[in-house]
């Protein structure tokens, strides 16, 4: 358990160490979100109707797009074959990188949901839903673009691979994050969509470490 | 020394496990499969348009299906074939499952493609549009864009030997929307038609429509093993050109 807390402590550490890249994310997150109202013009009732599928699409491309953090620093600094020889078994690491890659990336991303939901005149029950939906659905973003960024670890110039290969596996929870918000069966499809959603990301969190780990183990021999 | 009783007899799976016994033994495979493909497409195409009577409410487009339906069960069965072949890159470490994981994903990816070209081109006199995102073709959709990123990560790898494993996985975890597909018609009561032909109950359509149905049924699923085995000879010979050249520039820089 130490071993396992102390990678934890050292991943986010080095999220955290001011080389900016939490700032970065925010700012992609904001910005892909902002720039809806100029494409599609400043309509109120439009925007608030698509309002959750924007804030979802702007936290999706957000989570996908910063995967490289996750192996290729290690990979490069020799970090990565200490932690294939290392006592804790890969998966376990593997599971507190998805950890530290969910506070790190998703959770900023909901801090500053609120800026987004205001530009884009969405109504207060619908952004509580929304942060529910984000709650729920980020984890298992964090658990398939780890596993991605493990199968590309080994790429030299890896790059744009991983969030293409991930998007068509992170299609279901996009489409139930956006039914859990505005369903288009009726209220009571919001509850069965957000069940769904915590089960995609139950199952992605608890199966990824073991797949990310295979992958990373037979990409490095 | 003298082989015995005692030694344990080579099981053709692991025979076939050296790429040049692979070329041997498939070389005499190709053309007798050209041929039945051949045959069975001439057949197919003849029964489809002159002898399988037009729809009542469809008409002479009915006629698509006959092309549209296998493309459509071939892509999901080529994916099944690929994570088979997954298994055994991972389970047995087979070399020539490595090989027929790579020939069969751009294999797969025009089929998908192919499926849904022929499925707009069906949809728009019938249901007045090209493309509708209903849960069949959303996910056909994705299944092909699992495809082409199957492709893309194999052109990545350097390493095609440590590449199949990796990749390996990846189809795996993939291999759930496949399923999704074929349920998809059921969960989700859209626009696209219910499953009519592999049902509990049996075949809704009449025996005019089945057979040719069956013959292209057939047709494709030659197409598709021929054209895999030719794509798998061919990547056993684009292996051994990467040796040789690889071989020729140690051997000049001696």
């Amino acid at each position: 358990m130490s071993g396992f807390l102390a990678t934890l402590r050292r991943e986010l550490r080095l999220s955290m160490s001011g080389s900016g890249e939490i700032l970065t994310l925010l700012l992609f997150f904001i910005i892909t979100g902002a720039l809806v109202p100029f494409a599609v013009g400043p309509d109120k009732e439009l925007l608030a109707r698509i309002a959750p599928g924007i804030v979802w699409i702007a936290a999706f491309l957000s989570m996908l797009i910063g995967l490289e953090k996750l192996f290729r620093p290690d990979r490069d600094d020799g970090t990565l074959a200490l932690y294939r020889l290392a006592d804790l078994p890969l998966s376990a690491i593997i599971a507190a990188k998805v950890i530290a890659h969910w506070l790190t990336s998703a959770l900023p991303l909901i801090i500053a949901s609120p800026f987004l939901a205001l530009i884009l005149a969405m109504d207060v029950p619908t952004f509580w839903r929304t942060i529910l939906s984000l709650l729920l659905g980020t984890p298992a973003l964090a658990a398939f673009g780890t596993f991605g960024a493990a199968i590309t670890v080994a790429i030299r110039r890896g790059g744009l691979l991983a969030p293409i290969l991930i998007a068509p596996l992170c299609v279901p929870v996009l489409i139930f994050g956006v039914g859990a918000i505005a369903p288009m069966g009726g209220p009571d499809q919001a509850s069965a969509a957000l069940l769904f959603l915590a089960a995609l990301s139950l199952i992605s969190v608890s199966l990824s470490p073991f797949a990310a780990a295979l992958a990373v183990d037979w990409g490095e021999e | 020394m003298t082989i015995d009783d005692t030694t344990p007899k080579m099981r053709w799976w692991d025979r076939l496990a050296h790429p040049g016994q692979f070329m041997i033994w498939t070389a005499y495979l190709i053309w007798p499969l050209v041929i039945l493909t051949g045959l069975l497409m001439v057949l197919g195409l003849y029964y489809a348009f002159f002898n399988s009577p037009a729809d009542y409410q469809m008409g002479d487009t009915v006629r698509i299906m006959y092309v549209h339906v296998p493309t459509a069960w071939l892509s999901q069965f080529v994916y099944g074939a690929m994570a088979v072949s997954a298994l055994g890159t991972l389970v047995w470490r087979h070399p020539m499952a490595d090989v027929s994981m790579k020939a069969a994903a751009p294999l797969g990816a025009a089929f998908t493609a192919m499926a849904l070209f022929t499925g707009s081109m069906w949809g728009r006199p019938t249901w007045g549009t090209f493309w509708e995102w209903d849960g069949r073709m959303t996910s056909t959709l994705i299944l092909l864009f699992i495809y082409l990123g199957i492709v893309a990560l194999w052109r990545a790898f350097d390493d095609q030997l440590r590449a199949a494993r990796v990749i390996a996985i990846f189809t795996l975890v993939g291999a759930v929307n496949v399923p999704i597909i074929k349920f998809s018609v059921d969960w989700w009561s859209t626009l696209h038609q219910p499953a009519s032909v592999f049902r509990p109950d049996g075949p809704t359509m009449p025996g005019s429509l089945l057979t040719p149905l069956f013959l292209m049924f057939f047709a494709f699923t030659f197409l598709f093993v021929t054209l895999q085995l030719v794509a798998m000879r061919t990547e056993v010979r684009r292996r051994r050109i990467a040796t040789l050249e690889r071989k020729a520039a140690q051997g000049a820089s001696a």
